[in-house]
């Protein structure tokens, strides 16, 4: 029998990203089905304070992994610190957040540790004793069941905002476990040597519960405008569309597709975006699709669940209007 | 200069995807192939860092079946100086720790100053490759480059990344793994010139048992995962277009579907 489930989460300047709840409440279940503890691991420098936020979602045990040599985030010292305890405690699988981060480092820490790795998974189960995994593949065309082979300790990062995050239950402990992480500076060979934070108060497009798009049919970059009040209320991040980032409209950052940002929202409206095949490949795992084309025949039509066939500088700004109203209620 | 660019040949992009009958594979007979898109940044980025530097190499490094020397024959169209092959039974089924562990057996006896490879390959999304193969070779990494600038002393990098609501600038030591996001370049085409001059260059084919790999360690036995079944994702069913005399009251009615139908707001 493996040595638990370990459940890796990197913080970000002090603040655990949702997935890592979302993962918990979903690895509960399976560490109860096969016996196994559930370990949450948390990585950084003075990270100890965060340590109680993984019991109240299931978490039998809190690794706490600190050096101050990892208060940023490198792969190098990440890497050696995690695969360190990896091998110590030989779990029998080893979760994280397909975050910038996780899809960073997980597959060095597969490779050091020779493990078998899947990226980017969207659902976790058992076939027997077997861990399975659900991922897409060619840019969400295809859905494949993955299954870990009983060799190899197995590693998955998952999409945030798929999984479900269970209620915390407050009155629930864990046994928590610091590990001084030996990690030396000669191990980290990448210098970080600025960091250029954009607006601080924007949640990531992969993260984002609400996203509001525009693309060509948008104008030009001022015609955002009406996106930016309508993502306000919403309390969205605004995505775009190829031909808008290339337009120079909107940042790269900003780009949603197969060739940008994978993103899983509950609610994706669409403003100006005929729905092309790569930009539905990086949302089409969204919950609800509204789209907003002044064109009938736009293709995004067939593959969203409530449209409107108006001009979009004529229903975006009612639309934030009654949005505005219904959320005063 | 000396670059190493990992190529890839994917679905283009817009190829229908679909599963064979029993789901054990996907169908591509028919399908149109490219080079993954991201692995085009990379062609591009080690072509003008050559530029740049005024000499050197760039060699392409690609893992797969025959049809793959047309990806790698566009490279060397594109500007490439030379290219390996790796053509193997032994390599098929590979996961993308098995990909790097072969890509990693090619590349420990090359010479070169930085490997290119693509943020992820368009066709399993893993976004794996790059930062194993850094560490199977020892060698540092950094992924989502968006920029990069090699000192003058040629020892180090000076990288941008993309990460989380910003950008981050490294310092990176030569040799290193860089994995290329959009926004790095804008990837040339290749000419015609370059089309019949990537005829005679050379592109040598590799065996698995010549670079020293155990068949074990690679292909589908040496994978730590196996795709078991493809399905096609679900479709929605089509759209519910909401109606209206006015913009204004179509926007009323959406926002009452979204309220009250869709829970979603
Ligand atoms: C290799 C490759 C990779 C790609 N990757 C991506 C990717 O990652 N993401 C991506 O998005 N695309 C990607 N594309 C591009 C993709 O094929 C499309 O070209 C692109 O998505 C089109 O953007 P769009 O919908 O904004 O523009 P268009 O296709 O031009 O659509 C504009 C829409 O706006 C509507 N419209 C115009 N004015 C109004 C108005 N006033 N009110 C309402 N509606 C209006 C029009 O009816 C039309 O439907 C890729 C292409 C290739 C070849
Ligand atoms: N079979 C392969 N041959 C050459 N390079 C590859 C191969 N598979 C992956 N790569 C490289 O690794 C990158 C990431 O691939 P992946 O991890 O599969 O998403 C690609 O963009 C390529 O640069």
């Amino acid at each position: 029998m493996g040595k638990g489930i370990f459940v890796v989460t990197v913080p970000d300047q002090g603040t655990i990203r949702k997935v890592a709840f979302e993962i918990l409440s979903e690895a509960r279940k399976i560490a109860t089905a096969k016996s196994e503890p559930l370990c949450a691991v948390i990585i950084g420098k003075g990270v100890a304070a965060l340590a109680g936020k993984f019991a109240p979602y299931g978490a039998d045990k809190v690794y706490v992994v600190e050096n101050d040599l990892l208060e940023n985030y490198t792969a190098d010292g990440y890497a050696k610190a995690l695969a360190d305890l990896i091998t110590r405690e030989q779990p029998s699988i080893v979760l994280a957040g397909a975050t910038v981060v996780g899809k960073d480092l997980m597959p060095k820490v597969a490779a050091r540790i020779n493990a078998g790795m899947a990226a980017d998974c969207t659902a976790i189960g058992l076939d027997g004793d077997a861990f399975t995994v659900k991922r897409y593949m060619y840019s969400g065309k295809m859905i494949a069941d993955v299954k870990f082979q009983a060799d190899k300790v197995a590693i998955a990062t998952i999409r945030p905002n798929v999984l479900i995050a269970a209620a915390p239950d407050a009155s629930k402990s864990a046994e928590v476990v610091n590990v001084a992480a030996e990690v030396s500076a000669a191990d980290i060979r990448v210098k970080v040597l600025e960091v250029v934070k954009g607006d601080a108060g924007k949640v990531d497009l992969t993260e984002a519960e609400v996203i509001v798009s525009g693309g060509r049919g948008m104008k030009d970059a001022s015609g955002y405008g009406i996106l930016e009040d309508l993502a306000k209320v919403l309390g969205a991040t605004v995505g775009a569309s190829r031909a808008a980032v290339d337009a120079g409209w909107r940042p790269v950052s900003d780009q949603v597709g197969q060739t940008g940002k994978v993103v899983s929202a509950n609610l994706y409206i669409a403003c100006g975006i005929s729905g092309a095949i790569q930009h539905y490949a990086g949302m089409g795992t969204s919950k609800v699709i509204v789209a907003i084309n002044k064109d009938g025949e736009a293709p995004i039509l067939s593959k969203c669940d409530y449209a409107v066939i108006d001009d979009l500088f004529k229903v975006v700004p009612p639309l934030t209007e009654e949005i505005r109203k219904l959320k005063a209620d | 200069m000396n670059s190493i660019v990992c190529l890839k040949q994917v679905p283009d992009t817009e190829a229908q995807i679909l599963a064979t009958p029993d789901g054990s594979d996907v169908k591509l007979d028919g399908v149109k192939f490219i080079i993954s898109p991201y692995d085009e940044y990379g062609i591009e980025e080690a072509l003008l860092q050559k530029e740049k530097a005024g000499g050197g190499e760039v060699t392409l490094v690609s893992m797969g079946p025959a049809r793959a020397v047309e990806a790698i024959r566009t490279g060397l169209a594109m500007g490439a100086d030379k290219a390996v092959h790796l053509d193997d039974e032994a390599f098929n089924g590979s996961d993308a720790q098995a990909a790097a562990k072969a890509l990693a057996a090619q590349i420990k006896g090359m010479q070169y100053d930085i490997i290119y490879c693509g943020r992820q390959a368009i066709d399993d999304d893993q976004s794996q490759v790059g930062p194993a193969l850094a560490e199977l070779l020892g060698l540092p990494h950094t992924s989502l480059v968006t920029k990069v600038e090699v000192a003058a002393d040629k020892k180090s990098v000076k990288v941008n990344r993309q990460i989380v609501g910003g950008e981050e600038i490294l310092e990176i030591p030569l040799p290193c793994v860089l994995t290329c996001q959009k926004g790095l370049n804008e990837p040339r085409y290749a000419s015609l010139p370059g089309i019949m001059k990537a005829k005679k260059k050379p592109l040598q084919p590799v065996k698995a048992a010549e670079i020293g790999i155990d068949a074990g360690t690679v292909g589908a036995a040496g994978s730590g995962t196996r795709v078991v079944k493809f399905t096609a994702p679900p479709t929605r069913t089509s759209a519910k277009i909401i109606s209206g005399e006015s913009p204004e009251e179509k926007a009323a009615n959406l926002a009452k579907a979204l309220r009250e139908e869709a829970k979603a707001i």
